[in-house]
């Protein structure tokens, strides 16, 4: 099993059109993923890689049924476009598009809660469920996702799309497979974080331990360890925080929208205290998770 | 983007919050001078009042002399082109009042509190009770019922709870309609009349939300608004220059440190796992940089040889995570031009190579070839980084 999407998940790709989406379109096919529709307005008619594409997603669905949708359109063009396709019933959006306004983030995540539709993203490279399924672009062409990502027990969930790619790579060259692989964006607030997929994790019986991939800014893993403990989740969790030198430098924006440190808020110091309190594992060298991931297999 | 206070100011009017009589005045502006004043120093950070951003004035001789003082300082980095000037209110009581997003429970939230002026994280800590907070949503904002529902809470009654409550509101009413991030009077002072008035407001608007807001982000480009902000460096200027060569990749985020081992890293993530773990394993790194989106082979070439530029700095290690978008040849063979054009030896000044993924075989023959050695995906971040530091000892 794997979390989120499967190999039977039918998916549509809204913005199919452009460039970008044009190209993980094909290595979506490429991977197996089962790709049923495209839809770009206005150039309804058109096939890409011979993906129908339509003006609509109730024309798409109507011709193909599908419960996820990847999306790639222009920042001002999102929010739209994910109230279109949960209102059409997609019960899963993955959000690859950059530098989507807050607000309409809150509110297609709003849309989203009244239907009981999952949102990944803003700002990620997607999902993988290693020899299932692949949503996005996490891993690039098909030959280089075979060579970092294989099936198996752990879970990944990662603030950075790169470095999703990279823990399973570190993950698959040690003989340790994934079950699923999530880049959750690296906007500040994202449809899906680490409070919202962990219990989906705990829920899977194929996963046997998640890997978190953290950075410095925000409060989600703080929050998250009051989760664990409040809650008794017993997965075992093994976090590895990035970035420790950016405490001493508050105020700077590094990589990701959401990675800056404000006064002592989002310090990697809190978050590295917290996780250990609720008994996450902190992962001190990179090499470490997979030491650390092995002793629970 | 953080607003000055004035612009906050500005916003607050239009929704009929009431503010103190001001002026706005620059270099060389007459003042005219009525009864004390307030002088504040119009830069984009909150704390002004302990850092000296913020003077007292009784005469007019005193707010000129003041004036200058202001916009002559530098405050955390800044220097004031402007000080709003502003009557002294005599208040009876101050409230705090904030908008904000909660990005974990992702909904905007209200704060409330009936003790103002004061830091509200550390009130919240020390006193919770005293600290209302709401979450509303954004498609039925925050309506004058609601706000009274939670202002109420705090046992506030009659005149006052409608004249908060109707603050309140139009608070979130300009929070959603400016797509700001954060909205926040501290303080609201109640004067001897009955009147709330903004003393201070602190407003940030979503930077990715500005192509709605076009007299914004036509502020954001005035350069006479504000000066300052963290100094870059001269190295740090040139680095910039070079990611704006062409538009093909990234090249950024240049950070210029005290030590003798170039990095040349990304991209984001990876890169804060490099810069530690060289760091953990007692390398000294002379900068942090990300690259990525599959940069050129110029503005790699430029890197490499601004960053072998540095006095002290005659070894680069080349770290990034496996790369799909980025093409492994490219960076390698950016890397290897701009040694070259240093006048240094590959194979004597590559530190470690450890970048793998798309077209990573064509990457590996350009470095053989210059007798550089590669590292696979096999070798990890953080054994990459051990290769480098111990290699620049």
């Amino acid at each position: 099993m794997a979390i989120l999407a499967d190999e039977h998940t039918q998916v549509i790709v809204q913005g199919i059109t452009g460039r970008e989406a044009t190209s993980f379109t094909k290595d979506m096919i490429d991977y197996g993923t089962k790709v049923v529709a495209g839809i770009t307005p206005g150039k309804g008619g058109q096939c890409v890689h011979g993906i129908p594409v339509y003006d609509t997603v109730r024309q798409a669905l109507r011709d193909h049924p599908a419960q996820a949708t990847v999306i790639s359109v222009p920042p001002a063009l999102v929010r739209d476009a994910v109230i279109e396709a949960i209102e059409n019933g997609i019960t899963l959006a993955v959000v690859v598009s950059e530098r989507v306004p807050r607000r309409d983030t809150i509110q297609f995540l709003e849309v989203a809660k009244a239907w009981n539709a999952r949102v990944i993203g803003p700002n990620t490279l997607g999902l993988i469920s290693p020899g299932k399924v692949r949503l996005g672009m996490a891993g690039g062409p098909v030959a280089d996702v075979l060579k970092a990502y294989m099936p198996g027990p752990v879970g990944i969930a990662s603030r950075s799309g790169g470095m999703t790619t990279e823990i399973a790579n570190l993950l698959t060259t040690r003989g340790i497979g994934q079950s699923t692989c999530i880049g959750i964006g690296g906007d500040p607030v994202v449809g899906s974080n680490f409070l919202d997929l962990i219990p989906l994790f705990a829920r899977d019986p194929e996963t046997k331990a998640v890997v978190l991939f953290s950075e410095p800014g925000g409060v989600v893993e703080e929050k998250l360890s009051e989760l664990v403990m409040d809650q008794h989740i017993s997965i075992p969790i093994i976090g590895f925080i990035a970035g420790r030198f950016v405490d001493a430098m508050p105020g700077i924006r590094f990589g990701h929208a959401a990675t800056i440190v404000e006064g002592t808020r989002g310090s990697t110091k809190s978050k590295i205290e917290m996780f250990r309190k609720a008994g996450i594992h902190v992962a001190e060298s990179f090499s470490e998770i997979a030491d650390i991931a092995k002793e629970y297999l | 983007m953080r607003l000055l206070e004035h612009e906050s100011k500005r916003i607050l009017e239009k929704y009929r919050i009431f503010l103190p009589k001001g002026t706005l005045v620059g270099h060389g502006e007459p003042l005219a001078v009525d009864g004390p004043v307030i002088l504040k120093a119009q830069i984009p950070i909150g704390g002004r009042g302990k850092t000296g951003g913020i003077l007292e004035a009784y005469t007019a001789g005193e707010a000129r002399k003041g004036v200058s003082q202001l916009l002559t300082s530098t405050i955390r980095g800044y220097t004031p082109k402007s000080v709003l000037m502003e009557e002294r209110v005599t208040v009876k009581q101050e409230f705090f009042m904030g908008i904000t997003y909660d990005t974990v429970i992702k909904e905007p939230v209200a704060v409330f509190s009936p003790v103002g002026g004061i830091d509200i994280e550390e009130l919240a800590e020390k006193e919770p009770d005293r600290v209302r907070k709401e979450h509303f949503e954004v498609r039925s904002r925050l309506p004058v019922y609601k706000a009274r529902e939670i202002i109420a809470e705090t046992g506030l009654s009659g005149k006052l709870l409608l004249g908060l409550s109707s603050v309140l509101s139009a608070m979130a009413e300009i929070f959603l309609d400016y797509d700001a991030t954060v909205v926040e009077i501290n303080p609201l002072g109640l004067v001897e009349d009955g009147r709330l008035i903004a003393l201070d407001c602190h407003m940030e608007i979503d930077d990715d939300a500005l192509f709605r807001h076009p007299e914004i982000s036509a502020l954001e480009k005035d350069a006479s608004r504000v000066e300052g902000e963290r100094r870059m460096s001269d190295f740090e200027r040139d680095a910039s220059k070079i990611d704006s060569l062409d538009h093909r990749g990234v090249a950024g985020r240049v950070i210029e440190f005290e030590g003798n081992l170039g990095l040349i890293i990304g991209g984001g993530g990876a890169s804060l796992t490099a810069f530690d773990a060289i760091r953990s394993h007692g390398g000294r790194p002379a900068n942090y940089c990300e690259i990525g989106g599959n940069p050129s082979v110029l503005k790699v070439k430029e890197l490499t040889r601004l960053i072998l530029s540095k006095p002290g700095v005659d070894r680069v290690a080349v770290i990034m995570n496996v790369v799909s978008n980025t093409r492994v040849d490219m960076v390698a063979r950016g890397i290897i031009k701009g040694i070259l054009e240093s006048g240094k030896k590959p194979a004597e000044t590559v530190a470690v190579f450890r970048v793998p993924g798309a077209w990573e075989d064509e990457g590996f023959k350009i470095l053989s070839k210059y007798g550089v050695p590669i590292q696979d995906r096999t070798v990890s971040i953080d054994e990459a980084a051990r290769i480098a530091a111990k290699s620049a000892h």
